[in-house]
């Protein structure tokens, strides 16, 4: 489900404690020069006539804790020392998009007054099998050391890490304050860790696990809560594959008068859903569990599920439908014209479910689905959905040969129906470029761009020629592209594109393209914003590699995988720049594979190569 | 590497192989039951390498896309098409959930079973899950997907084709091209690919070796006998 992520500077609750202010306002503004003599002594602060540079210091308290943004934060820290340490105090909220960037010693060591972590592990190829378990990512470490640190850390928020039963223990042990534990494509962890936290964290608002894997330790969770009155705002459970006790869940809920957000797993049924949202009016984001019956009808009356619906006037953001009976479905109907967001995407719906739901849905925004409601109900959304901004249509049947039911067709309605879109992703079986430049054209809001052509090295299927000129068309007209990823047939054409246009492409994710070394130089060359690189199965090979080694360290990663490196160029790199952490994975000890690359994972690092690296992966 | 090449390439491709070369017979005509062999054929592209002597990829064609083109599209079972780790890029998780979801597949599972591929006088292994594939041919298209970049690079375009053994050329040796499937099973002896069905298969084979020809003598064939006497 979209994650309702809060941008940095909504996180208002991230305040460090109170600082110790001097009484009266200081006369002089902040100056660069802090040896200049006062002219304004606050009165009580005889100390500050001896150490003008602590008065300093504190205005710099008291203006730098209303800064939010973490690059303005960043830029802050730059000016001097004395900055540098007052950002250092004042921060609150830490961003580490790559774990092993930083030790956890390090991050304690600078900041002192965290409240919360954001901390991303395992890079995104790791998602589709392309790195064998075990890597890495661990979150014990980080908890160790916050535990004795951050006594007042109070949000936690992980991407991609190995999180164990112990690590939650921990962290419901150590944080007395704890409010916000967000888990987003995690593992490593199960119910038992979950019933921790619920039980333990007296304080907790948030408990969001998206997309995680957590083991079924048969451990009754939800009864773990506190017996009062909760502070719960938002939990989503919708990953747990494990079955929920209802009784305590209602009874949960009947006592977080806070809660707006829950989104339900599938083991609960529609009857249960139906009982919850009677109790819960006040929701205003709902991930709707199974959305069927376990058993045929009862022979009672069915209960009216649209009036449960009706009376949940405040949702907007609608998901779950994990095992959808369609024949319920229009018991939402209450609630599309308020809906801003929609997620489909685990429910095999057709074009004729489809259709007369969402040409109710006027408002919405960000709308998630399969494939299955093809070409037809990509229409049906462009011809009612003008407020789009995101759209992400997934692959029912995710295999190569499959059926395609969403084309260039679909692809260019939205384009014409959605002049605002600024997020898609699209998986297709085919594709023309003619689509592709219309949307360019038409949606100059774009900022991600995500194109799945599934067969790869597919061409334009009308023209049979390669995709270089629709992806072309992208970077050149798509002037605020942030992210994209390109497929089908792409020759090195469509890489001198996005080396020349791609001005703000910050992550580009390459797989079965381009024909040679200098593809990929015309991306290293170009795209100066670059930061997240992920390529596999692509012919780029030493050569390309070197071309790059000017900008690796202003970049978070790169990983290239089945492609044509060489051991000994690696290691020429490593050696090169010594703060780029070069991982070379292979599968097992392959001897067989003495100078081949098959997975090359390179990052800066402020603290050297990691050392709970497994067999599998070498360091250069 | 090569893909899936849709319909309308067909009029580029330039194709060395067999005369009347219709490879769809090959993978439905002459197979006996579960002892099929595997039969992998490569198409090579005789292309002349315009592009500044890079190499491309795409542009070497299996037999694989040619029978994909001459079978009607048929919704329940897609013809027998290479499958890749990871690709499409759909999350496992999503995967999962899909995979329970899906009446009409198999539903994909969990764990995967991966085994290390060896082919002779290549520069590198793969890997493939054979999990991923639910019967010799569909594994004999994505061998040869995988390893027609080096035969390639071998010929230099010149030779065209490859012929994997089948079971005929089990006992002709004398065309060195030839390679001969083998596997290492559980036990760790070398077996040669073909003879037990296809799910056995998938549980006792570790490790996969593509053989020169003639360091295939001597391997046994009765791997039917040796995992019926097992059981």
């Amino acid at each position: 489900m979209p994650q309702d992520r809060p941008q940095m500077s909504e996180d208002d609750d991230g305040q460090s404690p109170p600082l110790d202010l001097r009484s009266a306002a200081i006369a002089d503004p902040c100056s660069s020069s802090p040896n200049k003599s006062r002219n304004c002594i606050p009165s009580g602060a005889m100390t500050s006539q001896a150490f003008p540079d602590h008065v300093l210091e504190n205005v710099l308290e008291n203006v730098l804790q209303f800064l939010d943004s973490r690059s303005d934060r960043n830029a802050a820290s730059l000016v001097c020392k004395s900055w540098w340490r007052v950002e250092s105090l004042t921060r609150s909220e830490v961003f580490i998009g790559n774990c092993y960037a930083l030790s956890p010693a390090r991050l304690t060591q600078r900041f002192k007054r965290i409240r919360s972590l954001l901390l991303k592990g395992k890079p995104r190829f790791a998602d589709f099998n392309l790195m064998p378990p075990d890597w890495g990512a661990n979150f014990a470490p980080w908890v160790s050391t916050m535990a004795k640190a951050y006594p007042w850390l109070e949000k936690v928020d992980l991407k991609r890490m190995f999180v164990t039963d112990d690590d939650l223990a921990l962290l419901a042990d150590s944080f007395p304050g704890f409010k916000e534990l967000i888990l987003v494509c995690c593992e490593g962890f199960g119910t038992s860790g979950i019933a921790i936290v619920a039980n333990k964290c007296r304080k907790l608002k948030v408990l969001d696990l998206i997309e995680s894997e957590v083991s079924d330790d048969e451990v009754d969770w939800i009864s773990c809560f506190p017996e009062d009155v909760t502070n719960l705002e938002s939990l989503a459970f919708d990953c747990v594959e494990a079955p929920i006790n209802f009784k305590a869940l209602e009874s949960l809920v009947g006592r977080s008068p806070f809660l707006k957000k829950l989104r339900l797993n599938r083991f609960v049924s529609l009857e249960e859903l139906h009982r919850l949202l009677l109790g819960a009016p006040q929701l205003t984001s709902l991930g709707t569990g199974s959305f069927s019956h376990d058993n045929a009808p009862q022979s009672e009356q069915e209960p009216d599920y649209a009036a449960a619906f009706r009376a949940c006037k405040s949702v907007v953001c609608l998901s779950g439908f994990r095992e959808l009976m369609p024949e319920y479905l229009p018991a939402i109907f209450p609630v599309c014209a308020n809906l801003t967001s929609l997620n489909f995407s685990y429910a095999n719906v057709s074009p004729d479910m489809f259709k007369p739901i969402i040409h109710n849905c006027h408002k919405l925004q960000v709308f998630w689905a399969l494939d299955s409601i093809c070409d037809e109900g990509l229409l049906a959304v462009a011809a009612t959905c003008k407020e789009l901004r995101e759209l992400r249509i997934f692959p029912f049947d995710p295999r190569e040969d499959s059926e395609g039911p969403v084309s260039e067709v679909g692809l260019l309605a939205i384009s014409e129906g959605c002049r605002n879109l600024e997020s898609i992703l699209y998986f297709c079986q085919r594709m023309t470029n003619a689509a592709v430049i219309t949307m360019s054209e038409n949606c100059p809001e774009l900022t991600v761009f995500r194109l799945c052509i599934m067969g790869r090295h597919r061409p334009d299927h009308v023209t049979g020629k390669p995709m270089d000129e629709g992806f072309g068309a992208i970077v050149k007209n798509c002037k605020k592209l942030t992210r994209l990823a390109v497929s089908g047939l792409l020759t090195d054409q469509a890489f001198r594109y996005m080396g020349e246009y791609g001005k703000l492409i910050r992550t580009l994710s390459v797989a079965f393209a381009g024909d040679s070394d200098m593809a990929l130089r015309h991306v290293l060359e170009g795209c100066p914003r670059l930061q997240k690189l992920e390529i596999r199965d692509s012919p780029f090979g030493d050569v390309a590699l070197r071309s790059g080694m000017h900008r690796y360290y202003n970049m978070r990663f790169v990983w290239m995988s089945a492609c044509r490196l060489s051991k000994g160029c690696c290691r020429d790199i490593a050696r090169a720049m010594p703060n780029l952490v070069v991982e070379v994975i292979g599968s097992d000890d392959d001897e067989d594979n003495r100078d081949y690359v098959e997975t090359l994972y390179m990052y800066r690092s402020l603290d050297g190569p990691r050392k709970d690296a497994p067999k599998f992966v070498t360091i250069l | 590497m090569i893909g899936s090449v849709e319909l309308n390439l067909r009029e580029t491709e330039l194709c060395l192989g067999l005369p009347g070369g219709d490879t769809a017979a090959l993978v439905t005509g002459n197979k006996r039951g579960f002892s099929e062999t595997v039969d992998l054929k490569l198409n090579l592209n005789n292309e002349p390498e315009s592009k500044e002597g890079s190499t491309t990829h795409h542009e070497v064609v299996t037999s694989v896309s040619k029978e994909k083109s001459s079978c009607p599209k048929d919704p329940a079972k897609p013809p027998a098409k290479a499958q890749v780790v990871g690709w499409p890029p759909v999350r496992s998780y999503r995967k999962n959930v899909m995979g329970s979801c899906q009446k009409s597949s198999g539903g994909t599972e969990a764990t995967a079973a991966f085994v290390k591929v060896s082919m002779d006088g290549a520069p590198y292994l793969r890997k493939v899950d054979l999990k991923m594939y639910k019967s010799y041919d569909e594994l004999s298209s994505a061998l040869a997907n995988m390893f027609s970049s080096f035969t390639m690079g071998k010929n230099g375009g010149e030779e065209g084709m490859i012929d994997f053994m089948n079971e005929r050329k089990l006992k002709d040796l004398v065309n060195s091209w030839d390679y001969v499937p083998s596997y290492e099973d559980k036990d760790g002896d070398w077996m040669l690919v073909g003879d037990v069905p296809w799910p056995m298969f998938v549980d006792t084979c570790k490790r996969l070796r593509l053989m020169k020809g003639s360091d295939a003598i001597g391997l046994a064939p009765g791997a039917m006998e040796k995992c019926k006497s097992r059981a």
